[in-house]
């Protein structure tokens, strides 16, 4: 029986937004789904070279952010906030045993899950090919759609 | 304690999804056709996910076993 076939495209370079698509590609890799990632926008941040742990989560304009005591919207715009967010977050995957973002990307690789780089955003954005990690292909809409078209999920995160 | 025979431990306590599950594919995979591969894990998603897992793969859970907080899977792998 073929393998079923999965997409994701990743276009946040947040923290908490670099996570559903890596945790997903590798597991669906370790049921034997073959999976593509399709990184744009944003989302190319977690595939720059050296980049994957340094994801921030912003503490503003989300509500459900856990903080040790409520901070006000105006406090979370200070310098350092994000900073102490980000280190928050961090610490709590940490501490329940989640493997980092750069950890995920890795066993992507390993497990054979296709990445595939936005040639049109890197443009925008001033990403050269070489500042993205190894292993990674570049190509546009229709590369990914060629890859959807047979695929069972297509995600777009 | 289970009177099932293993060949390989996997000890995946304190990880947390999708650890538990990517330890396990490769520690499978490892493995020859029939044998038995026991997981013992803390995440309380793995009882579920580790079903799922096995249907997908066609790998074969010959039990699975609950005590204070941990879950102990006897994997075989059937191919």
């Amino acid at each position: 029986m073929a393998n079923k076939k999965m997409t994701i495209i990743a276009s946040k370079g947040s923290l908490d937004m670099a996570y559903p698509p890596l945790i997903l590609a590798t597991t669906a890799a370790a049921m034997d789904v073959d999976v593509t990632i399709f990184f744009t926008f944003f989302g190319l941040d977690i595939i720059k070279k050296g980049n994957a742990d340094k994801l921030k989560i912003s503490p503003i304009g989300n509500p459900a952010m856990p903080m040790p005591v409520p901070i006000p919207t105006l406090i979370a715009t200070l310098p350092g906030m994000e900073a102490m967010a980000t280190a928050m977050m961090k610490s709590m995957f940490n501490k329940h045993g989640v493997a980092t973002i750069g950890q995920l990307l890795d066993l992507a690789k390993e497990a054979g899950v296709k990445l595939i780089a936005c040639q049109m955003t890197m443009d925008v954005m001033g990403v050269k090919q070489s500042d993205i990690v190894d292993g990674v292909e570049f190509g546009g809409a229709a590369t990914w759609l060629d890859v959807a078209a047979d695929s069972q999920i297509n995600l777009f995160v | 304690m289970s009177d099932i025979k293993f060949d390989q431990v996997l000890d995946a306590k304190g990880m947390s999804c999708p650890l538990p599950i990517l330890k396990t594919k490769k520690a499978v995979e490892a493995l020859s056709k029939d044998q038995v591969l026991k997981v013992e894990a803390t995440d309380a998603g793995s009882k579920n996910d580790m079903a799922s897992w096995a249907k997908r793969t066609g790998n074969e859970i010959l039990k699975v076993e609950e005590a204070s907080g941990t879950f102990t899977f006897y994997i075989k792998k059937t191919s």
